[in-house]
């Protein structure tokens, strides 16, 4: 155990947060302010995100961070290892296994329980921002539920491109009331954000918290005669064979050679371990010797 | 028949200044009221008091709303007020460009208001916004440009083509000839004309021209320091004025 | 249909001193239904005062001016636009439309404004121009355009457009030739026939024994010397 306090943040500020994180629960989709602190990392890595993960925290907890779907990139093994290191938590990168998750861009391909919970990390949490730059009149068109500048949004994607090109932080209506950015995940996420688990969205530079309870409703917008389509990239996954998971695309030569992957990498090392073998695949444990 | 709008005992002072006082008018269905003077009579303060973007000190505004029947606007919340800006009401800005989304094409900016009160469906909302570029004279190939790549006039064509388009019933104008050429202006002010009888719209039109309101206006109010002057039938008032302000205003245009 | 008892009125010229000049002192007259009145006089003697008084656009400051069941002195504006609409035409000397506005909508927009069909409208308007022999290539140009002649007869087609049960002519056949000349009094007549109360300026004297049944001379109403 370090000097720093549990989970870094002193007890009154995490106060505070969960103040704040309540309030947000009971009112979905709506950003509730908060008194963001500095913390030991710069804005952009997560800051919002850490807050809330640290205002959530209890020493039994199990920790999975994800950064675009992996658990092995900088921003989620340092920020596993912050909390490895000031809170002392146990840590997982099985989604299975963890009781809190604090991610980046992605939503597990797993479904989430009831006895877990997301936090998210959030750029820009005000999803009206690049339509209306006024802070002022965004939050007055929350008040009075006036949205129809988000429609605006997507018909000037189809004029231009044949069809909703927005293909992440895709606008979505919670509970039938407010609009909220579901922070850039793919647009195939949106659909999970229907969930047994709890779900946190934390924008430490923009100091909001805004949250979805367990099994509320969650509406991708869209036109009658342009439906909202949870679209991703027409292939398998190149590793594990999955037709039904989010891929990255990775070059892998200068001639054009390419290959789709899982995003989420321990969905899909689970499906491996199973003998799942996808096109390009070598069985697990055996990729150096390919 | 209800008025549509009437205005009573309507003031707004900004700290000692006047800004309007004491105004009283009835609009009905079909009407066009123009109001002239000055540059500071205080002709804008009253259509932004009647258009709800200011606050009065004191008087009332009653709108005979759709639903509801007369109601006082200054009585109301603001997002009925907003709903009514929205749906019942519109109100063309001397300058496009404070009435246009510049980033949005020209099809978006039309179908805004569509949105806004629940339209869904895509091909519905292009149809509409169509008919209105058309209505309005801009070619149907224009409907994915922005507002940036249009002229003066087109722009000022699509900010009436976009507040239109919900069927309101009360138009505010502030100097829609303002920035125009004078052909320009000329064809603005035919189309106008169609509209508020093809729509039986009724309006209030600000300007300093009065040869726009002889042609558009069937009413004329006449402002000086923030009072109402003179008021009437627009010709009678073009033509026999009755108050001194009235008559220098009028022998003061310079003939073509 | 027309009925004018003690109408007066003053030119108050604010920006001259505030100088009084009385134009009209106890003008009475009256135009039954089918008949046609024209007003003489000298020049600047009030005939055109008169006739705008009835139109509304003058103010009256005594008197009353009833038209049909009107009294136009103490109208309300909403009241006399109503009443310019359905009930009384004018013909004036002068063309007042928005530019570029083609001159098949100029002559229609009168009864575009009573609600009628625009194909009906435009039918009608056609038909009048036609027989004021407005040739066929200048329907779809602006009136602001033509001749003084043109202006003129085009003037008329608007003002005869809709059958208006009460008409004011303010020489309606100046600058005409003799078989457009011709056309217009038809035209008149025509109203005469149809009911219309016609109250007229001629300079014409040809015209107006034709088609007036009594003279008034306004020089009666006129007040004496300026004060």
């Amino acid at each position: 155990m370090s000097d720093y306090n549990f989970a870094y943040l002193d007890e009154q500020t995490k106060r505070m947060i969960r103040r704040a994180i309540l309030k947000a629960l009971a009112v979905p989709g709506y950003q509730v302010p908060f008194a963001s602190r500095e913390m030991p990392m710069p804005y952009g890595w997560g800051t919002g995100g850490v807050q809330v993960s640290a205002a959530c925290l209890v020493p039994e907890d199990r920790l999975k961070v994800i950064d675009q779907g992996a658990d092995d990139t900088t921003n989620a093994v340092s920020i596993r290892r912050f909390f490895e290191k000031t809170a002392g938590v146990a840590t997982t990168t099985k989604t299975t296994e963890a009781t809190l998750i604090q991610t980046r861009h992605r939503i597990p391909e797993e479904p989430l329980t009831r006895d877990q919970i997301l936090v998210y990390q959030v750029p820009i949490p005000e999803p009206l921002r690049f339509l209306e730059p006024r802070e002022t009149e965004t939050r007055k068109m929350h008040s009075l539920e006036e949205y129809g500048l988000v429609h605006v949004k997507l018909y000037e994607d189809i004029a231009r491109h044949g069809q909703i090109a927005t293909s992440y932080a895709y606008p979505v209506k919670v509970e039938g009331r407010y609009v909220m950015d579901p922070s850039p995940i793919p647009k195939f996420d949106n659909p999970k954000l229907e969930s047994e688990a709890i779900q946190l969205f934390g924008a430490g530079r923009e100091q909001r918290i805004y949250a979805l309870p367990p099994y509320c409703h969650v509406v991708s917008l869209d036109f009658e005669d342009h439906p909202f389509v949870a679209s991703k990239a027409d292939h398998a996954c190149d590793l594990c064979g999955s037709n039904s998971t989010y891929l990255d695309e990775v070059i892998v030569d200068d001639a054009g050679g390419r290959m789709f992957v899982c995003s989420d990498t321990d969905y899909c090392e689970g499906r491996r371990a199973a003998g799942h073998l996808g096109r390009l695949a070598a069985p697990l444990g055996q990729e150096n010797a390919a | 028949m209800t008025p549509l709008l009437q205005v009573k005992g309507l003031t707004k002072r900004y700290g000692a200044r006047i800004g309007c006082t004491a105004v009283n008018f009835d609009l009905f269905p079909g009407e066009v009221m123009g109001i002239v003077g000055e540059s500071g009579s205080g002709k804008s303060t009253l259509l932004n008091c009647l258009a709800g973007h200011l606050e009065a000190d004191a008087g009332s505004v009653v709108f005979d709303t759709r639903a509801e029947g007369p109601r006082d606007l200054r009585a109301m919340s603001e997002p009925e007020r907003r709903m009514l800006s929205r749906t019942d009401w519109a109100f063309v800005h001397q300058n496009p460009r404070d009435g246009l989304r510049m980033g949005v094409s020209a099809g978006g900016n039309v179908g805004e208001r569509l949105m806004a009160v629940g339209a869904r469906h895509y091909g519905g909302i292009r149809a509409q916004a169509l008919d209105w570029l058309d209505r309005v004279e801009i070619d149907a190939d224009r409907i994915d440009d922005r507002p940036t790549a249009f002229s003066g006039g087109m722009q000022q064509r699509l900010q009436i083509a976009r507040n239109l388009v919900t069927g309101p019933r009360l138009v505010f104008m502030d100097e829609p000839t303002g920035g125009l050429d004078v052909s320009v202006q000329a064809r603005l002010l035919d189309l106008l004309r169609g509209l508020v009888r093809e729509m039986g719209l009724s309006a209030v039109i600000v300007t300093h021209d009065l040869a726009v309101v002889r042609l558009l206006a069937h009413r004329l109010m006449v402002m000086k320091s923030g009072q109402v002057v003179e008021a009437g039938l627009t010709d009678q008032v073009l033509d026999d004025p009755q108050h001194g302000y009235t008559q220098l205003l009028v022998s003061s245009v310079l003939q073509v | 249909m027309i009925e004018i008892t003690a109408l007066s009125k003053n030119f108050v010229l604010h920006n001259q001193g505030g100088a009084v000049i009385p134009v009209m002192r106890d003008a009475a007259l009256a135009v039954a239904r089918g008949e046609c009145v024209a007003l003489t006089g000298a020049s600047g003697a009030g005939k055109s005062t008169l006739m705008r008084m009835v139109y509304g656009n003058y103010l009256a400051n005594a008197g009353v001016i009833r038209v049909g069941d009107l009294d136009v002195a103490q109208a309300a504006p909403r009241q006399i636009i109503a009443l310019r609409r359905d009930t009384l035409g004018y013909v004036s000397q002068f063309l007042r439309v928005v530019p570029r506005v083609p001159t098949l909508d100029v002559v229609a927009e009168p009864l575009l404004a009573l609600g009628h069909e625009r194909a009906a409208a435009l039918a009608r308007a056609r038909d009048l121009l036609g027989r004021l022999n407005i040739p066929q290539r200048l329907w779809s140009l602006s009136p602001t355009t033509f001749s003084g002649g043109e202006q003129q007869r085009v003037n008329i087609a608007r003002g005869f457009a809709h059958t208006y049960p009460a008409l004011l002519l303010d020489e309606p056949t100046a600058s005409l030739d003799a078989a457009n000349r011709e056309l217009v009094l038809t035209l008149i007549e025509e109203a005469k026939a149809r009911g219309a109360a016609i109250l007229g300026i001629f300079h014409d004297e040809a015209a107006r024994a034709r088609v007036c049944d009594r003279v008034v001379d306004v020089s009666g109403f006129t007040p004496g010397m300026i004060n």
